[in-house]
């Protein structure tokens, strides 16, 4: 990393509408993510923040606005364009964890994490595997390289599709309502590998329903309602002092 | 009345049957094959974005669908060459045939196969970087292909009992070659069973290799 690449915000997104046939789920939607930034996505279902989440990396596609990686707006196609980055290398630098994991069953859990770079990244197999097995180690499952996903619980299924996006060495990484399909004594397993993560300096942007692990984590948290923004500040501004009905509302709901 | 079974004056006709199971095999085999090749063209066309061919390979698939293979045999061999002002050879005929009645089902086969995997699953190859044909190829195949296995093989045997209705338009199939022995031989019960003990003898093992290999494939999910 150079000073050079300092400058500006390393993703972007301005300007973001999406809608679903007669339905706008996105009214324009801003977010600067500075390298090292973690920024926390809260708001009651169906305000669209996953879908705008899913803009980041383009798969959903913005019925309108821009995003830029590195400073370059990003195409409609998979390919570079002149000046634009395609999907394949906006997303071989900005990874992604599911809500779902959406590991791939017919793979081990060593498989799934050197897939990426062994299919995208043409790294030679031993290499990715030894890589593989370092980042495993690292979420906790260095036991569990050759199991596979059907045999994995489901905090341990989500840190394997962590280290499969690490495997990837992204830039930013986009966090989906990671731990919103876990039973509750999994969660933390889950949450303390993404706060880890955050210390190291990892840029994120994360979909979240975990309001006391955004106000620790997160540098900066917007709160969605109906397809805006409807606040944006620092976590403490946001989460300990919410100025909106909306937001207090919302918030009153995590504290009962 | 006590009927003598005769199967030695049948027997002197074995070569006949055997020249009808290479036949039988040989359609079986060769509409197999092609009719895979038309059915992921046909898949292909059916998941594509493109709407002309969505519907196009629609038509095509349900026209075959649709009619009986025998009512389609006929048409090829007897109304189509008189569209076409030429002749079709009987056996060019129920190639064709085959292979474009069996491709229509197992384009619906692999249709069904592959946007029967998560969606997630393709999401979590694009996220990666991958573009549309390697997820295609190192996620989505490897996991359809698994859930396609039992109906294709279905399919399969299916077609080879089906071959047995090219014997209407003359190809010297195993059920052709049955009506000859009968023919020549006046003991339809012996020719027929006999007819009957090839098929039972060739398809008992697939059919008992299907079960087994879909009971492998339940216990590996």
């Amino acid at each position: 990393m150079n000073d050079a690449t300092r400058e500006g915000p390393i993703l972007e997104a301005i300007g973001i509408r999406k809608s679903f046939g007669p339905l706008e789920v996105l009214k324009g939607i801003d977010l600067e993510l500075a390298r090292g930034e973690v920024v926390a996505l809260i708001g009651p279902s169906g305000s669209g923040k996953s879908t705008f989440i899913r803009c980041l990396n383009m798969l959903e596609t913005p019925t309108d606005g821009v995003v830029r990686f590195r400073g370059r707006a990003i195409g409609d196609e998979f390919k570079d364009r002149g000046e634009s980055y395609g999907f394949g290398t906006l997303r071989r630098h900005v990874g992604m964890v599911f809500q779902h994991f959406n590991l791939f069953p017919h793979m081990t859990a060593l498989e799934n994490v050197i897939e990426g770079p062994i299919t995208v990244l043409k790294t030679p197999k031993a290499e990715a595997e030894a890589k593989g097995r370092e980042l495993l180690a690292q979420v906790g499952l260095s036991q569990k390289c050759d199991a596979y996903p059907a045999h994995l619980s489901g905090g341990q299924k989500q840190r394997v599709a962590i280290a499969r996006a690490l495997a990837m060495e992204p830039e930013v990484l986009l966090l989906d309502e990671v731990t919103s399909a876990l039973d509750p004594e999994l969660v933390g397993e889950v949450l303390s590998v993404i706060r880890r993560l955050g210390e190291a300096g990892m840029t994120m942007a994360i979909v979240t329903h975990e309001m006391a692990f955004a106000a620790d984590v997160a540098h900066r948290v917007l709160f969605f309602d109906q397809g805006v923004v409807a606040e944006h500040g620092t976590a403490d501004d946001i989460l300990a002092h919410p100025t909106s009905e909306r937001l207090r509302g919302f918030l009153a709901r995590f504290h009962q | 009345m006590t009927y003598h079974w005769d199967f030695h004056v049948v027997a002197q006709y074995l070569d006949l049957f055997l020249w009808g199971v290479v036949y039988t095999v040989l359609y079986t085999v060769g509409s197999i094959v092609i009719g895979v090749l038309m059915g992921a063209l046909l898949c292909g066309a059916r998941l594509s974005s493109w709407a002309v061919l969505r519907g196009g390979a629609r038509v095509f698939q349900e026209l075959f669908r649709c009619t009986p293979l025998l009512v389609q045999l006929l048409w090829v061999y007897y109304a189509l060459p008189l569209l076409l002002g030429t002749t079709i050879d009987n056996r060019a005929a129920a190639l064709l045939t085959l292979s474009c009645y069996v491709g229509a089902f197992y384009a619906e086969i692999f249709r069904a196969g592959i946007v029967s995997i998560d969606k997630g699953q393709r999401e979590a190859a694009l996220a990666l970087g991958m573009n549309r044909s390697q997820s295609m190829r190192r996620i989505v195949l490897p996991q359809a292909v698994k859930r396609m296995l039992p109906s294709f093989i279905n399919q399969s045997v299916i077609q080879f009992k089906n071959t047995s209705l090219v014997s209407v338009i003359s190809v010297a199939d195993l059920a052709y070659m049955a009506s000859v022995v009968n023919g020549q031989t006046y003991r339809p019960l012996e020719s027929y069973t006999v007819m009957a003990l090839f098929y039972i003898a060739m398809l008992l093992p697939l059919t008992q290799a299907a079960d087994y290999i879909e009971k492998r494939l339940a216990a590996s999910d």
